[in-house]
């Protein structure tokens, strides 16, 4: 009788402890907060100096520099090349006409 | 000159004509915003200004160990490469960093390990123009150091403490800011390819002046 008492006892006290967590529902998913509204408005001026500067510029001239760069490098290997060429078609011409005196 | 350099340029050229319109239609990086996109010309051109630099090392070493023209023919052609997007590279660099992090350059290592590079390129160059004989040997000596550094210069960003972005930013790009940035790429890959061969020919056309000359005077 004593331990019939005791293992319900037991039971009780074991669904008592798991019922809290049975019980838990699911929580919600905390919502992002709304952006503050804005109370006042910053002039560009007082912003820090990389926030002042228009990108617009920056872009224009790395890309312009690529296009430089390349073309002028072009041009420069083109000459080079022209320049080569001349000396090879004049020194062949040069062995064909016979040896120099 | 091969039969193919003409339709590849013809087709680089077309590809350059495109790369802007694929640039401008990619998203604007959060941050950053506009200037970002100077990012799909300076990473291909550091690429290749890392690729010329093995290119002159590898063809260096050959040269050292095997004695052939060729692979000197190679490397000094590929040191000029290495200036060249080098060059573009550290000037597109800080006109970014201006904006991005409000200084033109700062000398975190992944800058200051690519102007190194750089300046054994230029090094390079200067003692073959100017250092009289055997200076080929001593320029391959300098391309070895200059190959050495590429890997240092690639990692250096995942190892040190630095503001220039990791070398993870790249796998992970949107859909569309990946495409311009590997349509830019291939672009600058074929341009490498192309003035890398043209450069040789010049190379070839000068051993063919020296050989014509000794043949004149025999």
């Amino acid at each position: 009788m004593r331990s019939s008492l005791i293992r319900v006892l037991a039971l009780v006290f074991a669904l008592g402890a798991c019922a809290p967590q049975a019980a838990q529902k699911p929580q919600p998913q905390p919502q992002p907060a709304p952006p503050a509204a804005t109370d006042e408005f910053v002039p560009i001026s007082q912003l820090p100096a990389q926030d002042q500067l228009p990108a617009a510029p920056l872009l224009v001239t790395a890309y312009a520099f690529v296009w430089v760069a390349l073309f002028g490098y072009l041009l420069s290997v083109g000459r080079r090349l022209t320049k080569v060429q001349r000396e090879v078609d004049r020194l062949e011409s040069d062995i064909a006409r016979g040896p120099r005196t | 000159m091969p039969k193919w350099f003409l339709p590849l340029a013809g087709v680089n050229a077309v590809m350059f004509a495109a790369a802007p319109f694929l640039i401008a239609r990619a998203d604007y990086e959060s941050t950053m915003g506009l200037v970002q996109k100077i990012f799909y010309f300076h990473m291909p051109s550091a690429s290749m200004f890392l690729l010329s630099a093995v290119v002159c090392g590898i063809a260096s070493a050959r040269f050292l160990f095997g004695g052939s023209p060729r692979q000197d023919r190679l490397a000094h052609s590929a040191a000029e490469l290495a200036v060249l997007f080098g060059a573009i590279t550290l000037v597109t660099g800080p006109l970014w960093a201006r904006k991005a992090w409000g200084v033109w350059w700062a000398w975190d290592v992944r800058l200051t390990s690519s102007l190194m590079g750089w300046m054994v390129a230029w090094a390079y160059l200067l003692v073959r123009k100017y250092g009289g004989p055997g200076s080929d040997k001593l320029a391959a000596g300098l391309a070895l150091f200059g190959m050495a550094n590429v890997p240092f210069v690639y990692i250096s960003v995942n190892y040190w403490r630095t503001i220039h972005p990791k070398t993870s930013v790249v796998p992970t790009l949107p859909a569309d800011m990946g495409t311009a940035l590997w349509f830019s790429f291939a672009c600058f890959l074929l341009l490498f390819t192309l003035l890398l061969r043209v450069r040789v020919h010049l190379e070839e056309q000068r051993a063919k002046v020296d050989t014509l000359y000794l043949s004149l005077d025999e």
